[in-house]
């Protein structure tokens, strides 16, 4: 092993190779992070004429401050039931495709297009289907002898986002399931079958924990997702009403900064947002990638 | 191709030759569609009308968006000269001084012939300092009025040309509509924080503020939660409940328009600047135009309503040939002709009385029922403290506030007092956060 090493001579080539990735995460990450971060420090008008030092006031008006924690708590329910909702139906249909032998393919294919919609795009589609007024569904409900409106009824409206970034996600999912699936021996639920296990038990048992580090794997993918790319579907569905109940950390870093214009807090909101997002990568590779069981 | 190329290449020449002996100055604005197609025609015929400047506009999005973007290039010291800010933005803009040139001040530095009394003073009370020194320049302002279909009033045996005065004639029509099945609402409404608070105040001659609105300085407070403002809201819950009112959404409210074009709701409050849309839209009916209802036991009730819409404003940091050509421009904006083409075009108001007398001599409020409602109704009685406007800091988000509670007041959280009371609270929390930061 020892003598197919390459050496290099010069001591500067290695730093050399990596200078485009580190410059750009220097200009495209670092910089503005460290921006974010002394901004948070700082009150200032709209203009930056006015700029005053307030040290961590912005920190502790944010968490005295009802809306925020209110956003906090939205934030945990809509991430924790898209979560569920994608990823239960994106197993479901992916056991599907999995028993399937000459259709599978086409499945596949089609269940991987609404991956391709952009979030905005796929909000936009799902207020046109659910508007009070206009839409088919609550024309449908109203059938069936339920009002909907998600511009007044905070469940109604929590459903609808997470219907729609769910939606999306699936795909993504899906397409990670059924790749998961494959990778099972299948001499193992043959043998299983053998013992006696029925498809019920066999899930359980089998299936499912060997599946278990895809599934912990695109949790934290789809809790990132919903964190940070749901902005378009909020912004297209409800703009985190009624009554700021769907207004997630990230719809309200929006919201503070480009259209209250308050930029202290808002940068406030976004060190909050990176540190959560450093804990969600910790978590996944210390400690999920270690006890999963593969 | 080699011509069309070559004819490019001379216009580039010809452009560039004339672009050292003009000044060009940046418009951004915030007008889509036809609004800013006609824009664009009001400033291609100042262009062509004279040679020394040019003013070259750039549609930037949305009012909000309009606004972060001219703060943003500010900060980054890339303003346009002129950037057009809606109405609630105004305190914001009023307070950043150093950013902004005060147009008064424009005019008077770069010579420029000015008579701030040729401007109404409905329109222009809004935009003057404590001194009554204007700070801005209007340019698209308009009011809510009320809009209500004529086949609907006529099918459940009302009179087509008679709209509701007051709130109790609103109540008692809606529920002659509904009874007679010629529709299933009787009315909606856009801007439930600009309508039906806003306005609403200074149609009742309530205060919504302390110290004249907020005029008056930055430590003002919110007082919306007056006994006025609670009845109304009050029964604004209860008409929800049994169907004399649909919401319409927060915001602008994007589902009210719908609800009127398609007669599901009998009469409809909105801008005075919405007139071309719905014209455009109620295509199967004829639509009357009223003045805001109001409550008739509530003392100097109608006053006056206010405006909204947004003005034009001169950031800092250019040079004084720059200037002179903005100030050139506002005196063509502001003329007659072109005022009265706009005002007609759009249904914002006329915002000098020259441009209103223009229209009269044309025949156009004659051709054009209803036209005139807006301005009759801005113009109604002499503005007090309580209906010239409001000016508060951070009003886009109190705005917001004003939605949330009127949601949580509708699903039924909260009753109309507490609804109200909350938005005085957390109001006046932003409102103090704007004061220490601007002081």
């Amino acid at each position: 092993m020892q003598n197919k090493r390459a050496i290099f001579g010069a001591k500067g080539l290695p730093y050399l190779l990596l200078a485009p990735q580190l410059i750009i995460t220097a200009i495209f990450f670092l910089w503005p992070a460290g921006q974010a971060i002394w901004q948070s420090f700082l009150r200032e008008d709209a203009f930056g004429i006015k700029t005053t030092f307030v040290a961590l006031e912005n920190y502790r008006y944010l968490f005295h401050d009802p809306s925020y924690l209110n956003s906090l708590k939205v934030t945990v329910v809509f991430a924790l039931s898209t979560a569920a909702l994608s990823m239960g139906a994106a197993l479901i249909l992916a056991l599907a495709v999995d028993r399937m032998l000459r259709s599978a393919r086409l499945y596949s294919t089609l269940l991987i297009w609404p991956y391709a919609v952009a979030p905005a795009i796929a909000g936009v589609l799902w207020w046109f289907m659910f508007n009070p007024t206009i839409g088919i569904l609550p024309y449908l409900l109203e059938a069936v002898g339920y009002k909907w409106n998600h511009a007044l009824d905070r469940g109604n409206a929590m459903t609808l986002v997470v219907i729609a970034s769910a939606w999306k996600q699936i795909s993504y999912n899906f397409l990670f399931f059924v790749a998961g699936l494959q990778a099972i021996p299948g001499s193992l639920r043959e043998a299983a079958a053998i013992d006696g296990a029925g498809p019920v038990r066999r899930f359980w048992t089998i299936t499912l924990p060997l599946l278990s580090p895809t599934t912990f794997f695109l949790l934290v993918v789809t809790i990132v997702y919903t964190m940070f790319d749901t902005f378009g579907v909020i912004d297209a569905i409800t703009e985190g009403g009624p009554a700021q109940s769907t207004n997630i950390l990230v719809y309200k870093v929006y919201q503070d900064g480009f259209v209250g214009l308050n930029l202290g807090s808002s940068a406030a909101q976004s060190v909050v947002l990176m540190g959560i997002v450093i804990l969600l990568t910790v978590i996944q590779f210390r400690f999920v990638e270690r006890r999963v069981n593969y | 191709m080699i011509r069309t190329f070559s004819v490019s290449a001379l216009a580039l020449v010809a452009s560039l030759t004339a672009a050292q002996a003009q000044t060009e100055i940046q418009w951004w604005h915030a007008m889509g569609g036809e609004l800013g197609q006609k824009l664009e025609e009001i400033v291609a015929s100042y262009n062509a009308s004279q040679s020394d400047y040019k003013v070259v506009p750039t549609y930037k999005g949305s009012y909000s968006e309009t606004m972060t973007s001219a703060i943003a290039a500010f900060r980054a010291k890339e303003q346009p000269t002129i950037v057009q800010v809606f109405e609630v933005g105004t305190g914001t803009m009023m307070a950043a001084e150093g950013a902004v040139y005060p147009v008064y001040q424009m005019m008077k530095d770069t010579g420029q012939a000015f008579d701030p009394k040729a401007f109404l003073p409905a329109v222009v009370g809004y935009y003057t300092d404590t001194n009554g020194n204007m700070l801005s320049m209007p340019f698209n302002s308009s009011t809510p009025i009320l809009y209500y279909n004529k086949d609907v009033f006529e099918k459940a045996g009302l009179d087509p040309n008679t709209a509701p005065k007051t709130w109790e004639d609103v109540e008692a029509f809606s529920t002659k509509i509904m009874d007679s099945g010629a529709a299933n609402c009787g009315f909606t409404t856009g801007w439930i924080s600009w309508v039906q608070l806003e306005n609403f105040s200074a149609w009742h001659n309530q205060p919504i503020g302390t110290k004249e609105n907020g005029f008056g300085g930055l430590d003002a407070e919110l007082t919306v939660n007056g006994p006025a403002q609670v009845k109304h809201w009050e029964n604004l819950a209860k008409w929800q409940k049994n169907g004399v009112f649909q919401y319409g959404g927060p915001g602008g409210g994007d589902d009210a328009a719908p609800k009127f074009y398609a007669q599901e709701c009998a009469m409809y409050m909105n801008s005075s600047a919405s007139r071309a849309g719905v014209m455009a839209n109620a295509k199967e009916f004829d639509v009357g135009f009223g003045m805001l209802p109001y409550y008739a036991d509530v003392d100097g009730a109608p006053q006056n309503s206010i405006i909204g819409g947004a003005t034009l404003w001169v950031l800092q940091g250019h040079d004084s040939d720059e200037y002179k050509a903005a100030a050139n421009f506002f005196s063509y904006l502001s003329s007659a002709e072109v005022q009265a083409d706009w005002h007609q075009f759009s249904g914002y108001l006329p915002i000098t009385s020259a441009a209103y007398e223009l229209g009269k001599e044309q025949g156009y409020y004659e051709a054009n029922p209803g036209s005139d409602v807006a301005i009759k109704q801005i113009t109604l009685n002499a503005p007090t403290a309580n209906s010239k406007g409001l000016r508060f800091g951070n009003y886009v988000q109190i705005r917001g506030i004003i939605d949330e509670e009127f949601q949580a007041l509708l699903a039924g959280d909260v009753d109309a007092k507490t609804a109200l009371d909350q938005v005085d609270a957390r109001g006046n929390e932003l409102l103090r956060q704007f004061e220490a930061a601007n002081d």
